[in-house]
């Protein structure tokens, strides 16, 4: 019997459009494909710690330092250690989550600490969707949020490590395999020539494909912290462990015990490892990548607090990463929760209160004295001629035209402010007192409208959520991009219709730390009549899926020749 | 007796209506215009019960004429002249049926709604 686990989803913060500086910068520090040389794959080493250099100085990025060696086995060692880990919460915010049965590896943590010098800075996390990374930023951040997460730490880091500790060797193994010979019995092998060029040529261009695959698939910043292994990258971790192992297995056997004098098949066989080991990334792409695109379920997800619900369409998931996709259409798609607007107006409400008052008359009958007198007191009011519905509705009208009234006050005020100021344009000739950057501009019309919007906003309750600030901003925005008052449906729009929750200042989103509640594990994948609830304090989410219907088309074949028409006839004949 | 007095009332579901037509100058009349056909749109008859009965119609009848003389009245639907069915025909085919130059005297075998309803309320009860 599986009881409702209660699992707490952290959230890393999103970073909106930090992805692209390093980006570029890796692409430029990967180094291009070098000319080819018999050991071209042995020069690439010390190169490849320079883009591990460059890529530790981007904090607030997930990357692992090590990225650059990063195969699919960095990947799935990461993974494997996620997967350990997951089950603590996820680093850097907190958690715990009475998540049974699988132990934190704390005594593996300081293993990955020592494996490599970089990593210790820059923890990053990259795999996918789920990754579970901590950046520079994040471990200050820690530090300042959670007390206990000390061992948690080390258990994601562990998932990280050992990740990225098998990609490695994964990595290595095929050029130790070449390496191994040349240095051992160098003497004994047989010369290889040209095929073996080419065989050096393919094993180099491989790994480097194999290598950009990794880097664009797995590192990225993770979304969010899982509370449960992903099992598809525990699977293709331990996939690519027993790769490597069976490949070393039979290396070790036939190879070094043997002495083989054949080069040729030596690099045959490490080549031969090299593609096993894209296969792997090419399964990796389809079961990580792929198979949730196609969509397969439609989720709906309702705010319990004010009914605003929005349907999704996803495919092929695991409960936690469609919780995670919920989240994030989430903070784009649902009007910010504004508690201000939910409440009735006191006095429709103040009218409800007044109760009835139930007297017992003759002898004390205690037992069914409660439920009698309950439903006494239903069928009372039940009866009583209510008019609140009146009074709401009425209230309701008032505000109505109250709120329209403001808006157009406002947007009259925002349209005469905007004509006083214009863009300079080049050939005009003004006072360079008078010229004024876009900052200055807002402020100077801010005044004129200021009244007005404050006004508005107090009447739709939205003024917690726009600082003068914020406000100033925006218009600063709308200047530099010349945005004309009406068709400004941003700066009018956004005023007037309270926007999706992200477009608000950080501040506003009010913490990202979410409880997944759900009476399967969380790691099941997605099936019809599934229902998970996102927890928040004030108030949840719940989603609930469907199947999308098979949908059974059929052909039809219309000859253009057949359409035909006749008039309708409707005669009348005197006879 | 309360058979024998169905099968009669079963009968006179349906009317026989014997015009004897007018001469008008070169004409023959009968004093009434039909609607309906094989041919025409059935939706726009506004005396038919069932809007796919494709069957001809009485849809007026001229005071005075042969026809009202005869006891033919509006809404009408004819199911035979002379012994000729009217329920399959187009429409100009139930014209010429009924404007035979060389007939003086028409039969109609006519159904009418409000006998219909007469009948079946006198069959409820």
């Amino acid at each position: 019997k599986i009881e409702s686990l209660k699992v707490t989803v952290d959230f890393l913060k999103v970073p909106l459009g930090l992805k692209k500086p390093p980006l570029k910068e890796a692409l430029a520090a990967v180094p291009g494909p070098g000319r080819p040389k018999p050991l071209g794959v042995e020069r690439r080493k010390p190169r490849r710690s320079d883009t591990m250099d460059n890529e530790s100085q981007y904090s607030g990025y997930s990357y692992k330092s090590g990225h650059s060696r990063s195969s699919r086995k960095h990947r799935d060692r990461r993974d494997r250690h996620r997967s350990k880990s997951r089950d603590g919460s996820r680093g850097d915010k907190s958690v715990t989550i009475q998540a049974p049965g699988e132990p934190l590896l704390d005594n593996e943590s300081t293993r990955g600490d020592e494996r490599d010098d970089n990593w210790g800075e820059t923890t990053t996390v990259v795999t996918g969707t789920s990754e579970h990374s901590i950046s520079h930023d994040d471990i200050t951040r820690i530090t300042k949020d959670m007390e206990d997460s000390a061992n948690l730490d080390c258990s994601r880091h562990l998932g990280v490590s050992l990740a990225g500790a098998l990609a490695l060797l994964a990595f290595l193994t095929p050029l130790a395999f070449m390496l191994l010979p040349q240095l051992l019995w160098r003497e004994e092998l047989e010369p290889c020539g040209t095929p073996c060029e080419g065989l050096f040529i393919s094993v180099a261009f491989k790994l480097l494909i194999l290598l950009l695959g990794s880097w664009a698939l797995f590192f990225r910043r993770p979304k969010a912290f899982f509370p449960r292994v992903f099992v598809f990258r525990a699977l293709l971790m331990v996939l690519v462990f027993l790769l490597v192992v069976s490949y070393w297995l039979f290396y070790g056997v036939r190879i070094l015990d043997s002495r083989d004098r054949n080069y040729q098949g030596v690099v045959q066989y490490a080549v031969s490892l090299v593609d096993a080991l894209l296969f792997v990334h090419y399964l990796a792409v389809v079961l990580l990548e792929l198979r949730q695109l196609q969509p397969q379920f439609t989720l709906k997800a309702v705010r319990s607090a004010d009914g605003a619900s929005r349907f999704y369409n996803v495919g092929h998931l695991s409960i936690q990463r469609a919780a995670v996709w919920i989240l994030e259409n989430y903070y784009h798609d649902f009007p910010v929760y504004n508690p201000a607007l939910l409440n009735l107006p006191k006095s429709v409400l103040s009218k409800k209160m007044s109760g009835f008052k139930v007297y017992s008359l003759g002898e004390e009958n205690t037992t069914n004295n409660s439920t009698g007198q309950s439903r006494a007191v239903i069928a009372a009011a039940a009866r009583r001629r209510d008019n609140s519905h009146n009074e709401y509705y009425y209230e309701e009208a008032e505000h109505e035209r109250r709120v329209r009234k403001r808006r157009a006050r406002l947007v009259v005020a925002v349209e005469e402010a905007f004509t006083h100021i214009k863009r300079l344009q080049e050939d005009d000739q003004k006072n360079p007192r008078e010229i004024m950057d876009p900052r200055e501009a807002a402020q100077a019309i801010f005044a004129s409208m200021a009244r007005a919007m404050q006004k508005y906003l107090r009447t739709t309750k939205q003024q917690p959520y726009h600082t003068m600030e914020s406000i100033l901003q925006h218009l600063e925005f709308c200047i530099t991009h010349d945005m004309t008052p009406k068709v400004r449906g941003e700066p009018g729009r956004r005023y007037l219709t309270a926007g999706p929750t992200i477009q608000y200042h950080k501040d506003r989103w009010l913490a990202k730390q979410w409880t997944l509640v759900s009476e399967e594990p969380v790691t099941n994948g997605l099936k019809d009549g599934v229902v998970f609830v996102l927890k928040r304090q004030d108030f949840s989410l719940v989603v609930s899926t469907k199947k999308i219907p098979f949908f059974k088309l059929s052909e039809e074949f219309v000859d253009p020749k057949s359409h035909k028409f006749v008039m309708r006839l409707q005669s009348e004949t005197s006879v | 007796p309360a058979i024998t007095m169905l099968s009669y009332f079963i009968f006179s579901f349906q009317q026989r209506i014997e015009i004897h037509k007018l001469r008008q100058g070169d004409n023959l009349i009968l004093g009434f215009s039909i609607g309906g056909g094989i041919d025409q749109d059935p939706t726009q008859n506004p005396f038919s019960e069932d809007k796919t009965d494709k069957g001809i119609y009485v849809t007026r009848v001229t005071e005075g004429g042969p026809a009202e003389v005869a006891g033919l009245q509006i809404g009408d639907k004819i199911m035979q002249v002379n012994g000729w069915d009217m329920t399959m025909v187009t429409h100009d085919q139930a014209r010429k049926r009924l404007t035979k130059r060389n007939e003086e005297v028409v039969r109609l075998l006519v159904t009418r709604q409000s006998l219909q309803k007469a009948v079946q309320q006198s069959m409820m009860s």
